[in-house]
């Protein structure tokens, strides 16, 4: 090789990248809040830092969790990224240990067969040459997939695949080309040599033979350059992007950093982080029940990244949850809609316009004008009371639930009292979800203030909705409890005496329990205690939205009803005599969808519950005292 | 006769199946009514008093009664029409048990089904003791007293229209059309029973399509002192003292409105009924977006189905009265007639 | 009649008290039958008003709201429309569909975009 003018485009691309990068992550760095900088300053040594190795080797290279999810995605994945990183590895051994000199700059470890057209034809240096096609041959298998998978996505199992920029196209393309290029490249040169592999050897003599290989070679050298130097200078615009970005994601998470309730620049990183891989599509019942499909969040995070107005994105999502838990990113999707939600108006265009160009890419907030006010709401004289029961809006509409849990706790004894009895005060999420957590405190004051005077030790709800934002917004000195649990606690201390019911159950997580809360065991253990429970298709952190969230303000009544029969019917698959679930919004959707009989888990135990009820008001009450003493 | 050897079948025996199986037998038609129940008359043998009139429902029972004591009309009851298909001319019906019957041409008269009102849970039917519907209010009308679940005497009643109908939420957009005239009629039927007893319609519209309904809507306010009040009602809990309590918006007042009653009676609507539902399923006819058969024509074809020799009568087709139950049926006798007649 | 007519008659006629259909501004239910389609299905049964959360403490409701937006009323809901809670009780109530909630929000944004003559 006479000229090395060709390496050039490698060379600009790649320090064109690794300066961009520095740049930016010293500048995410800089935006960081004290207690961030302080976390992940200490996530850079000890455990955390290990676990980020760990984690960067298990997903980022292996793919771990797509190949979970299906195989041959994830030997598409690995093969391109294990193997480009391995080909990177020993290539750099290679430069090292058989080029002229050693700590050689990068484009040597690169273009090395270039440099070296003879280097391998005997000995150790022959079964390095092997191990160095066989790499080679592992990313063009992987990337064969990925063509097939761009132009025929049925096969590898995919429903859809998110759309692509011109950006995107353009690095696609430079990214396709860049590893037949090698394999041509280093054929036509070892073909002019005789030097080579089983791959680039063998390819290399039979071009040879009808072909003027030396003069092609530097051609395909060029070629080769050119599209890693053109993939490294677009990476930032495309959505390629998130290979490095994920792995700063990575150091992040296993630091303690997590999304709070501010855009910044961790939610910056994630929105950077994410592949586009469209396992968020595939698992939203908005587009394969209500056929809404340009809402999910690949699209959500895409319009953050790009310059669009994307308020009707965001405001159209159940907040079920499904895709937070698919996303083998592991970017939260939730906490970063919230933010969205919370934004006010848009900035003017010029603004946005600077913004998006500065390195920072960082979107400066409008903070939303408050539309609510309850200052009309008056304070209320609490009654004392040891469990404190809150029924919430919803449950009023569903009398069966508030009557079965009266008599279970009155069953077990428990001296309890029935906080909104004549009806109360929202508990405050649904304005959270609605991004409007400054009037949602009006709210929560209001409760606490009411809690806090019962003295009560333990609050019982009836409804997810309230229970996750008891739980979490609220600062109560009581211990909350779902009433699936407060039964199961009864049924654990023996307070309860129950029947066997004969009858087959199917039980459906309601989203702000399951997922919201992480409530799968209890209401469990209760249904089996007094069923037989069936296993459902998707269940625990998979089960689906009944779709009557309080998360969507702008949905329709119809798409609602399209995506409760669905989930209906796949939940009623085994033909159970019952549907059972733990939360007023989901009886009600759901009565609406199936011929299946819907009950409230409450009502299924005090179904359950020795005939006639007996009164035992007067017996002293074992399970407060027992659970107040561990709670 | 012409039509002498002529059979044919009609499947329901309520009021609509009754009357058309009279009508046809007159004019010397062989006919056989299958009825599901023990005994023919459908919803009828639940009435006590009919509107607009207030007459016995026995009187037009015993009417119908009259009108099946014909030589050419066998009755076969506690069975079930299934499924209707055709074989050449003939019209072959399969029964419950497993026989067949055949016919030239078959009157569909399946009625309706009263609204399960546990399905508008909010209301507290099955929940509370002291929930109940038209349908049961009828019955305590026929034993001669009305009374709570304690057996003691109400001092306030209300009456929640639209239950079940006009509703997306039951998938019923539907209205059914008696249910207004009948509160009106069951409001006055306590008042007369219980002087001392203050009554409530809660309704939407009032909804007074008949002669005589009206009139008898100004009756109720003139001589028994019924209130209205326009608004939906929400839902119903009880208090401490187990009284139930209604939740409604008074929309003329521009209010939410509590109050506290003895006994809810919801006027629970009318649906397709659930074996007519299975025979048109089974059968291939069509229904419409409210359940009910679908008809030929709207306006002049409201008896004859798209299948050839199968024809609808009475609330099969979508919710009436008797009147225009009875004047249905008779429409539905004239279209088979002339059907036959043409073959 | 004329007004003046009427007022020799010793009886006067106040124009504040007249919803006067021909001159009212309609931009308001314009933009939220735009936004939020079902706000037409209402047929102000009063369910919502009957279980608000709101309307148990102080004046809000929802189903006189919707009729006094159609006849361009909007003063008289300038604050009204701050006080619902979003709790969604109306949703589950509604025979005819309408979301309830987003016909509030929306009429919140577009009664601020008309004070800002944004409308
Ligand atoms: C609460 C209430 C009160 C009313 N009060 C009055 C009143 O005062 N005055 C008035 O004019 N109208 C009144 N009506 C209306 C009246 O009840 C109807 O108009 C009438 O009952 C309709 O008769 P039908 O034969 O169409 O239906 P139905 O009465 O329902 O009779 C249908 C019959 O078909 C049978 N059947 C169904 N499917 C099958 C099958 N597959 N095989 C065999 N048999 C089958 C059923 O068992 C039933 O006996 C009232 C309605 C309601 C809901
Ligand atoms: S959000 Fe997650 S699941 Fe969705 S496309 Fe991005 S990386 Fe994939
Ligand atoms: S949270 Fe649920 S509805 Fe929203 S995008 Fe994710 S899967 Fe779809
Ligand atoms: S008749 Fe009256 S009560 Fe019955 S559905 Fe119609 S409006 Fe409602
Ligand atoms: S969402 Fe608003 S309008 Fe509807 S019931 Fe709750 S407080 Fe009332
Ligand atoms: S419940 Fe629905 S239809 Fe009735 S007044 Fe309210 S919005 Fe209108």
């Amino acid at each position: 090789m006479s000229s090395e003018i060709f390496v050039w485009p490698f060379n600009l691309g790649l320090y064109f990248i690794l300066i961009y990068s520095v740049v930016r992550s010293t500048v995410w760095f800089r935006n960081l809040s004290r207690p961030d900088k302080l976390r992940l300053q200490r996530g850079f040594f000890g455990i955390p830092f290990m676990q980020s190795i760990k984690e960067i080797f298990m997903e980022s290279l292996l793919h771990r969790r797509i190949f979970k999810k299906n195989f041959v995605l994830g030997y598409m994945h690995m093969s391109l990224a294990f193997g480009w990183f391995l080909l990177i590895v020993f290539g750099t051994i290679e430069a090292d240990f058989f080029g002229e000199k050693h700590l050689n700059p990068p484009s040597h470890a690169i273009f090395f067969r270039a440099f070296n057209p003879d280097h391998g034809a005997v000995g150790l240096a022959r079964a390095y040459t092997h191990l160095m096609d066989f790499l080679l041959a592992f990313i063009l298998s992987g990337l064969l997939l990925a063509v097939i998978k761009r132009f025929i996505p049925s096969m590898m199992g995919m429903k859809k695949t998110t759309k692509h920029t011109w950006s995107d196209r353009t690095a696609l393309l430079s990214l396709w080309l860049i590893f037949p290029s090698r394999l041509l490249a280093e054929s036509f040169t070892c073909g002019t040599y005789g030097s080579g592999g089983f791959l680039t050897g063998n390819l290399g003599a039979a071009l040879a033979s009808f072909l003027p290989a030396a003069e092609i070679a530097p051609w395909f050298w060029w070629l080769y350059s050119l599209a890693l130097g053109t993939f490294f200078f677009l990476l930032p615009v495309t959505r390629y992007f998130h290979i490095p970005i994920e792995l700063l994601l990575i150091f992040m998470r296993n630091s303690g950093i997590t999304t709070g309730d501010k855009s910044s620049s961790y939610t910056e990183v994630q929105t950077h982080a994410c592949s586009s891989c469209g396992v968020c599509i595939g698992v939203c019942q908005m587009s394969y029940a209500a056929g809404i499909n340009d809402i999910q969040s690949a699209y959500f995070i895409k319009g953050l990244r790009s310059d669009r107005d994307i308020a009707a994105i965001t405001a159209n999502c159940l907040m079920c949850g499904r895709c937070e838990e698919a996303c083998p990113v592991g970017i939260e999707l939730g906490p970063m809609r919230l933010i969205e939600r919370r934004q006010g108006e848009r900035p003017d265009t010029a603004k946005r316009f600077l913004e998006r160009y500065s390195l920072t890419g960082r979107r400066s907030t409008i903070e939303r004008e408050s539309t609510q006010s309850y200052g009309y709401l008056v304070r209320e004289e609490a009654e004392s009371a040891d469990v404190l029961f809150f029924a919430g809006c919803m449950t009023h509409l569903t009398p069966s639930v508030i009557s079965a849990m009266k008599k279970i706790m009155e069953s077990a004894g428990v001296r309890y009292r029935f906080m909104d009895e004549q009806g109360g005060v929202c508990c405050g999420r649904p304005l959270m979800l609605a991004g409007r957590d400054r009037e949602a405190r009006e709210l929560i004051n209001h409760n606490s203030d009411i809690i806090w005077k019962s003295g009560a030790r333990i609050l019982v709800t009836s409804c997810p909705i309230c229970y996750k934002i008891f739980r979490e917004s609220y600062y109560l000195e009581a211990r909350v409890m779902h009433h699936s649990e407060f039964i199961n606690l009864l049924i654990e201390e023996g307070s309860l005496r129950l029947g066997y019911l004969h009858r087959k159950v199917v039980y459906h997580d309601p989203c702000e329990l399951g997922r919201g809360s992480g409530i799968y065991e209890e209401p469990r253990a209760v249904i089996s205690y007094v069923a037989e429970l069936q296993a459902v298709p998707e269940e625990g952190t998979m089960s689906l939205c009944c779709g009557g969230s309080l998360g969507n303000l702008t949905l329709s009544s119809g798409k609602r009803a399209l995506i409760a029969a669905d989930a209906a019917r796949s939940l009623t698959m085994s033909s159970p005599d019952e549907l059972i679930t733990a939360c007023p919004l989901c009886k009600k959707t759901f009565g609406q969808a199936t011929g299946t009989r819907v009950s409230d888990i409450a009502e299924l135990v005090a179904a359950a519950l020795p005939k006639p009820v007996k009164k035992s008001r007067g017996r002293p009450a074992r399970v407060t005292t027992k659970s107040l003493n561990h709670g | 006769m012409k039509g002498a050897s002529k059979h044919v079948i009609v499947a329901g025996g309520g009021v609509a199946g009754m009357e058309a199986a009279g009508s046809l037998a007159e004019m010397g038609y062989r006919v056989t009514l299958i009825e599901k129940g023990q005994d023919p008359g459908g919803h009828l043998l639940q009435w006590h008093a009919l509107f607009p009139d207030r007459r016995p429902a026995e009187e037009v029972r015993g009417y119908l009664r009259k009108r099946l004591n014909h030589e050419n009309i066998s009755v076969i009851t506690s069975t079930v029409v299934e499924k209707i298909r055709h074989h050449g001319h003939d019209v072959i019906v399969n029964l419950s048990g497993g026989t067949e019957e055949r016919a030239d041409a078959v009157i569909v008269a399946t009625g309706f089904d009263l609204f399960d009102a546990h399905r508008k849970e909010e209301y507290g039917y099955g929940i509370y003791d002291n929930v109940i519907t038209a349908a049961e209010l009828e019955e305590m009308f026929s034993m001669g007293k009305v009374a709570k679940a304690d057996g003691t005497l109400p001092s306030r009643v209300g009456f929640v229209h639209c239950v079940g109908s006009r509703d997306e939420k039951v998938s019923n957009n539907h209205c059914s059309k008696v249910c207004c005239v009948t509160a009106v009629k069951q409001a006055i039927e306590v008042r007369k029973m219980l002087p001392a007893c203050e009554v409530f319609c809660f309704y939407m519209d009032m909804r007074m399509y008949g002669p005589y309904y009206e009139e008898l809507y100004r009756e109720s306010q003139e001589v028994h002192n019924i209130n209205y009040i326009r608004g939906k009602v929400s839902e119903a809990s009880v208090n401490i003292s187990n009284r139930l309590v209604i939740k409604v918006e008074d929309t003329l007042a521009g209010r939410p409105l509590k109050m506290e009653v003895d006994l809810m009676v919801l006027m629970v609507g009318m649906e397709m009924s659930k074996q007519g539902a299975g025979l048109a399923v089974a059968s291939g006819l069509e229904t419409g977006v409210n359940r009910f058969l679908e008809t030929g024509d709207h306006h002049y074809g409201n008896n004859v189905s798209r299948m050839k020799g199968v024809f609808y009568a009475g609330t099969c087709t979508a919710p009436m009265n008797i009147t225009d139950t009875i004047s249905h049926a008779r429409a539905a006798v004239t279209e088979t007639v002339r059907y036959l007649n043409g073959r | 009649m004329s007004v003046r007519q009427a007022n020799r008659f010793g009886f006067g006629i106040n124009q504040s008290r007249q919803i006067n259909y021909d001159t009212s501004d309609r931009k308001v239910r314009d933009y939220v039958t735009l936004r939020e389609p079902s706000f037409r299905l209402c047929f102000a049964c009063g369910g919502c008003s009957a279980t608000c959360t709101a309307g148990e403490h102080i004046s809000f409701n929802l189903r006189r709201m919707i009729t006094l937006i159609r006849r361009g009323e909007i003063d008289l809901l300038r604050d009204e429309v701050t006080r619902c809670m979003l709790c969604g009780k109306c949703m589950l109530v509604c025979p005819r569909g309408v979301n309830t909630r987003n016909v509030v929000a929306m009429t919140a944004e577009a009664i601020r975009k008309l004070d800002r003559n944004e409308l």
